[in-house]
């Protein structure tokens, strides 16, 4: 647990970056400190690790004042992935990864496997082991900095706009690997970012900062998107919050409808036999994967994969209100089409049915 | 030509002087240019007067220069360590300026990232900046090493025996042979000086050469 005691930075120039904050960051879960550009959220982070001393109140982990911690002691037990990557230009990529464990007195062979291991786990291949940083794509970067952070398994991460400097495809990838990796590692994370929509996705908490480093609201996402504090929060998280808040909730047992299905290649007459005069018609491949529908009338010969109209979402059974409506309205023949873990169709929902269930429990749920 | 063959082992032992009394220089200059580029590096109010400071020495005619080390040293006039206390000060005076531009260069998100892994300034200092420095300071190295070798001459007129020593032997004896020599001995120790650096910088700097142009 990290706490913030009436946290307050006064730069020598006389800008109050941080105002009296007070916050805590529980163990085991990802904080995400958000807000406008200047809001204090890097100052507030680098606090946290001492390289920023506060000008008033205190910082506590674990209830140690870290103030009482020699700082490259404190550090060396702290993750940071800094803004702009800040990787070595000079040193490769496993040397990068290295840093901390040689730094705490690791033998190479040690530090090393652990670096190799590391680099698995955050998506980069062996082969780039032995490249500089300049070598490597930007989102090649980003990992290696988060690796470089992970290198010493500290319980404590701090990172700071860590995939801000790639595009957004890239960002997304990086986004549910990292949710996946948090998954695994459990680690206290204090992440920060000026996109709302990260810090919806990411955080178990969100901390909306405004200028001035004060607290405007937090909140798990969830609650953050169904009752924002005041205008500044509300304005900041911007359009479609509604149903953005259907993201956070799970879709319960929604009335499911059996989808006549055909396969690929099967024949023109064979579709319009099992679409029975319904004008558009799902059709799967041999896993049972549902692959896109198709319009029975217009078929000539054989169901081709260009005769496909691919622009319905799937959605997972048991996954959220959102994905399930978003299927619904995204399928041609509004059919949402609903899938299991493994990909196979399940059947379809409706978008009405979505709907009331939607409005028959109020609110969001949690 | 035939000066130049009957001279050869005398011509050998002037051009070792003279390489030596360039490259010592160079490497005092250097290990005290570090700490005080550090230091105009790490404290900004110190960066303008050590820079000017410093930069000023190399304004002080080299000729005033060799003939007040003696005075100040208490050295005998002869002694060549007045000319290798005194290329020190031009090397320190143009290099303390390109350590700290090269330190300056260094990405300041990198230095922050170090600190941030809890490495501490000094082995900082000789891990992350000093070595991302090193394409400066060589280029800084090589305009010193180029300076040194022709400043060297002059002490000939001091009678320490050089490569200088032919130009006022050439000139003593209205023969223009020893000159030439002289100068084209001048020529290729400064070259061969240059390409010593260049070629260290680049073994000290792979990264530098292998990087995509992205
Ligand atoms: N060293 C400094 N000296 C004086 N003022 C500073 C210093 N560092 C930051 N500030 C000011 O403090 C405020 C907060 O800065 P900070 O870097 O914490 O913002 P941020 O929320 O991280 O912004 P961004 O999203 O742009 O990274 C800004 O107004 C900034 O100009
Ligand atoms: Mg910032």
């Amino acid at each position: 647990m990290i706490n913030l005691l009436g946290v307050t930075k006064v730069y020598p120039g006389g800008t109050t970056a941080v105002g009296d904050l007070t916050l805590a960051m529980p163990t085991g879960q990802t904080t995400v400190l958000v807000g406008p550009s200047g809001c204090g959220k890097t100052t507030t982070l680098r606090m946290i690790n001492r390289m920023i001393e506060p000008t008033g109140g205190r910082i506590e982990i674990d209830g140690v004042n870290t103030a009482d911690l020699e700082p490259g002691e404190l550090r060396r037990g702290i993750g940071y992935v800094i803004q702009g990557g800040g990787l070595f230009p000079h040193r490769t990529v496993l040397d990068n990864i290295m840093t901390v464990p040689l730094l705490l007195g690791w033998d190479r062979r040690r530090a090393k496997s652990v670096a190799t291991e590391l680099m698995e786990r955050v998506g980069l291949t062996a082969s780039l082991a032995r490249r500089y940083p300049n070598e490597l794509s930007g989102g090649q970067q980003q990992r290696v900095g988060v690796a470089r952070a992970l290198a010493a398994d500290p319980p404590v991460m701090l990172m700071d706009e860590p995939f801000s400097a790639v595009d957004p495809v890239v960002r997304e990838q990086l986004q549910d690997e990292f949710l996946r990796l948090q998954a695994e590692l459990g680690k206290t994370i204090v992440f920060v970012t000026h996109d709302i929509d990260e810090a919806i996705k990411l955080g178990d908490q969100v901390a909306v900062l405004r200028v001035g480093g004060a607290l405007a609201q937090l909140a798990a996402p969830a609650e953050l998107l169904a009752d924002p504090a005041d205008d500044f929060v509300a304005d900041f998280l911007g359009h479609d919050r509604g149903y953005r808040g259907l993201g956070f909730a799970a879709a319960p047992a929604l009335p499911i409808s059996a989808e006549p299905v055909v396969a690929l290649g099967a024949s023109a007459e064979d579709a319009r036999r099992v679409a029975a005069g319904a004008s558009w018609l799902l059709v799967v491949d041999d896993a049972s994967a549902p692959v896109g529908w198709v319009r029975p009338s217009a078929l000539s010969g054989r169901v081709e994969p260009s005769d496909l109209h691919r622009g319905g979402t799937l959605a997972r059974l048991g996954g959220t209100l959102r994905a399930a409506l978003d299927a619904a309205l995204s399928a041609p023949s509004r059919r949402g089409v609903l899938v299991d873990d493994d990909g196979r169709l399940v059947g379809t929902v409706r978008a009405a049915d979505v709907l009331a269930e939607i409005e028959r429990e109020p609110g969001v749920r949690p | 030509m035939t000066w130049f063959l009957g001279h050869l082992p005398q011509l050998g032992s002037l051009l070792l002087t003279h390489a030596v009394l360039a490259v010592i220089p160079l490497l005092v200059g250097l290990a005290v240019a570090l700490p005080l580029g550090w230091l105009a590096q790490r404290y900004r109010w110190l960066r303008a007067p050590l820079v000017a400071g410093t930069g000023l020495l190399y304004t002080i005619p080299s000729l005033a220069l060799f003939v007040l080390m003696p005075l100040v040293l208490g050295t005998g006039i002869l002694d060549p360590i007045n000319v290798v206390i005194a290329l020190s000060v031009y090397t320190v005076a143009l290099l303390v300026r390109t350590v700290a531009d090269g330190l300056a260069a260094v990405p300041d998100e990198v230095v922050q990232a170090a600190t941030a892994m809890g490495v501490g300034p000094a082995r900082r200092f000789f891990t992350v900046e000093l070595p991302l420095a090193v394409p400066v300071i060589a280029a800084g190295l090589r305009v010193a090493a180029v300076s040194n070798v022709s400043v060297v001459s002059v002490a000939a007129l001091l009678g320490i025996a050089q490569l200088g020593s032919l130009f006022t032997d050439g000139f003593a004896r209205d023969f223009v042979d020893p000159i030439l020599v002289g100068i084209v001995a001048c020529m290729v120790l400064a070259l061969t000086l240059d390409v010593v650096i260049l070629s260290l910088s680049r073994v000290l700097t792979p990264w530098t050469r292998r990087g995509r142009t992205a």
